[in-house]
């Protein structure tokens, strides 16, 4: 199972610092993660980029989220 | 410092491709195209800080001789509510169209207003004046603390903060407030024996690129349309002004010439959509070369910031808690780096709880576009500069302080994830173990270190490798190139390939020629594009064993490819990467590799300085008398340019903490246009920049590349500021550190 870590911004929505999941790609994990905590604001959830494992991906609609994998949602970042 | 590699190029400091062409001055800039029948763009700008537009006709102008064409805002009229990326992240196109061309608001002196084109520049600056605008002047907020004050004039009556628990019903100047935060920061501080807390200040200050915006532009009959510009990303062009225009992106090619510095000011857009208006209706191609007091007028500079921190420490070092509130000044639309701020102040540190504030505000001045490590200096200063003053309190070595908080593999951020391999602990040994930590200081002078972090990004890079029937190639890539990439292509490839180094030409091309490639900057240029290099080449020596199995008549499998020779395991063959691609039109036709990837991955860098500077008590003049910059590059494809890049980022962050802000009239007037008056360093100022490269290879790169281009510019604030402090005996809480707030601080000191 994947353990997705809330930022403090996001636990004022789930109430849970980190919830585990079966999904095992981005898709249905965001999906599972709106389903099972409906404050989560979809548009949100899905402009931000996410780190699984420590490794950050910007883009991760295709990725496949590993079994036993630290998930964290996090601001999209750019540079100048 | 590296874990060495066994490489043919990288590593190597080769001759930068672009050189000839730099030192003869044949390279092409954003001014230097002129085409047939090309008429000149002129900006008409405002006079007031914040002043609402009453009136406006351009009819006078137009009527003049030789004028062909007046832009005002209601040409983007296509213009739709919608976030675009561009530079520090997204903007609102509403708020884009809005700070290009004033709507019925201008909320900074030099908020372009019209602009008009004509046969010459001489008549398109007279035809200026022929514009009439009557203003409703309001009074302007200039400070991020006097636009929060409830009383303050607000300037957008439809902005509400968004990031509250609850959405105000009232409109306001504070655009947003994050929050992020790990642990539980008032148990850290119960936890402490010692705290520290202060207010740190830093002021608006420009990219100050020596090149100013210019762009030639061409709208033709059919459609189609051309922008030849100075840009850190033309792709990013394409799409701002065609959104802004309302075009199909196939009509609009964007050519990014040679760039005179951008350092994240040229990631957006100002006149280019404009020019583009003044074409489509003059019928005629047409050109806008902003002057120096219009780029420092109108183009973003960095936020000012008004910064507390508060960090508790135990006796022993150790600390325990880490604070801040950090304010932002946006520019007059919403949108500063302030989130960033608050993700990379605490970053070099693993401190169980952390909590970070941020505050997004508007103020009448030009909007932020980014700046090298965008946010980062700002949260960073107040930060370290705390984190001296801890070390002084606790009778500790600054080094040591942060050696015994260092972030490392496995440290948890405030922005979620953990550290994989990092390269600060190797960055603070570095800095401790010098020559120059250990050396004596003189009377009148004081050391400061500073350590920095920032995120490096990935993103999208398009690249091509074309090969020609004699075995050279042209690596064909997408992102402009202000620091050396050509060179880092070439080298990348070269070494994937296995051919000589002088056998492959880098060129950036089009927005035609390639697909969509991200802006250069975030660092990400040699980490992603590099990337999509690596695999353009192994695509390329993929089809070479494809097509030498075909000339031998084996299967690919039976190919081996090492050092630009092809070698047949079924026999004795062998075959260069030369003669295989003179045969290519036999074996299927030429070679071409693609490497199109969304590059993930990046590797963090950090970076520590030491700063010896020397104090005039009799006038607060001050000398940088040496400075030294350690930066974890991963790995340094080209040594020299990595040097460049961390010596480059040490003057900006220098010339931020001794010298650059923007003065302003109590009416909002900006002072001080122009380099006379906005001092960046030059190089009479300055010694040489020591540089000490350290190779902690990031993991998720082929050759362990973390980027370079951004780091170097955080920890200047603070290495300098403490300096400051020490040769002087007081504490530094604002910037910049000009000798009459030197003088200042000495006179106060006594």
């Amino acid at each position: 199972m994947a353990k997705v870590l809330f930022s403090s911004e996001q636990q004022k929505l789930t109430g849970v610092p980190e919830a585990t999941f079966n999904e095992t790609d981005y898709r249905s994990l965001t999906e599972a993660m709106i389903r099972r905590f409906p404050a989560l604001d979809r548009a949100s959830l899905l402009d931000m980029a996410i780190a699984i494992n420590g490794e950050i991906i910007h883009e991760p609609l295709l990725e496949k989220i590993p079994p036993d994998s630290d998930v964290h949602f996090f601001p999209f970042i750019a540079g100048g | 410092m590296s874990e060495a590699q066994d490489y043919k190029y990288i590593g190597q400091r080769t001759i930068r491709p672009d050189g000839f062409d730099k030192v003869t001055g044949r390279a092409s800039y954003g001014a230097d195209l002129s085409l047939p029948g090309m008429i000149w763009g002129k900006t008409l700008r405002s006079p007031h800080a914040h002043a609402r537009i009453t009136r406006l006709d351009t009819s006078k102008a137009e009527a003049m001789p030789g004028v062909l064409a007046v832009a005002v805002h209601s040409d983007f009229a296509a213009v739709s509510d919608e976030a675009i990326q561009a530079g520090e992240g997204s903007a609102n196109l509403i708020d884009l169209a809005s700070n290009i061309l004033a709507k019925n608001k201008v909320l900074y002196h030099g908020h372009a207003v019209a602009a008009v084109a004509a046969k010459t520049e001489a008549l398109a600056e007279q035809a200026l004046a022929l514009i009439e605008v009557e203003y409703e002047v309001l009074p302007p907020v200039m400070t991020a603390l006097a636009a929060m004050a409830a009383d303050a004039p607000v300037l957008h009556d439809d902005m509400f903060t968004t990031g509250l628990e609850e959405t105000p019903d009232k409109a306001s100047n504070i655009a947003n407030r994050v929050e992020f935060k790990i642990g539980d920061v008032e148990a850290g501080f119960a936890e402490a024996d010692v705290i520290v807390e202060g207010t740190y200040k830093t002021p608006t200050c420009h990219q100050g690129y020596i090149e100013p915006h210019a762009c030639t532009v061409r709208y033709d009959e059919d459609g189609q349309s051309m922008i030849w510009c100075c840009t850190q990303g033309h792709f990013d062009v394409r799409t701002s002004t065609a959104k802004l225009l309302g075009m199909e992106l196939s009509k609009l090619k964007v050519v990014a010439s040679e760039i005179g510095g951008g350092f994240g000011g040229k990631t957006t857009v100002y006149q280019e959509p404009v020019a583009l208006i003044l074409s489509k209706k003059s019928g005629r191609p047409v050109k806008m070369v902003m002057d120096r007091d219009e780029v420092q007028l109108a183009t973003g500079p960095t936020s000012a910031s008004h910064n507390w921190v508060k960090i508790g420490a135990r006796k022993d070092g150790t600390i325990t808690a880490m604070q801040g509130k950090f304010i932002y000044e946006a520019g007059a639309f919403k949108g500063s780096p302030v989130m960033m701020g608050c993700m990379t102040a605490f970053t070099p540190y693993e401190v169980p709880n952390l909590y970070a504030e941020g505050f997004d505000v508007v103020v009448n001045k030009p909007k932020v576009a980014a700046y090298r490590a965008p946010g980062a200096p700002q949260g960073e200063f107040a930060a370290e500069m705390a984190v001296n003053e801890l070390a002084a309190k606790l009778g500790m070595d600054p080094i040591e302080l942060r050696l015994k908080n260092a972030a490392k593999e496995g440290t948890q951020t405030i922005y979620g994830p953990k550290f994989k391999r990092v390269g600060l602990v190797e960055c603070l040994e570095a800095a401790r173990d010098s020559e120059h930590y250990k050396a004596a200081l003189a009377e009148n002078q004081g050391r400061g270190v500073a350590s920095g972090f920032w995120f490096n990004v990935g993103g999208q890079s398009s690249v091509v490798i074309n090969m020609n029937p004699d075995g050279t190639g042209t690596i064909v890539e997408g992102s402009p190139d202000i620091g050396g990439s050509r060179a880092s292509m070439q080298m990348m490839a070269a070494e994937e390939l296995g051919i000589p180094l002088e056998k492959l030409k880098p060129i950036v091309a089009d927005t035609e020629m390639l697909a969509y490639s991200q802006g250069t900057g975030g660092s990400r240029t040699t980490f992603a594009t590099g990337m999509a290099v690596i695999e353009a080449a192994q695509d390329v020596v993929r089809q070479l064993k494809e097509r030498a199995a075909a000339l031998w008549n084996v299967t690919a499998e039976q190919v081996d490819y090492a050092d630009g020779v092809a070698y047949n395991t079924a026999g004795e063959d062998k075959m260069t990467c030369a003669e295989i691609c003179s045969k290519a039109d036999r074996t299927g036709g030429q070679i071409t590799g693609r490497g199109n990837i969304n590059a993930r991955g990046a590797g963090p860098s950090f970076a520590v300085h030491i700063c010896d500077l020397e104090v005039d008590p009799e006038t607060g003049k001050t000398d940088v008398i040496r400075y030294t910059a350690i930066q974890d590059a991963g790995k340094a494809i080209h040594p020299s340019y990595v040097e460049g890049q961390l010596q480059g980022g040490a003057v900006q962050g220098i010339g931020w903490a001794l010298n650059e802000e923007y003065v302003y009239s109590p009416e909002g007037k900006l002072e001080n246009m122009g380099f006379l008056d906005y001092r960046i360093p030059v190089a009479s100022d300055l010694p040489m920049i020591d540089t000490v490269v350290i190779e902690v290879p990031n993991a998720f790169h082929p050759f362990g590349v973390r980027g370079v281009g951004e780091s170097g510019i955080i920890p200047p604030l603070a290495a300098v500021g403490t300096a400051a402090a020490n040769a002087i005996g007081t504490h530094v809480t604002e910037l910049p550190l000009s000798p009459p707030r030197v003088l200042k601080l000495v006179q106060e000191k006594g």
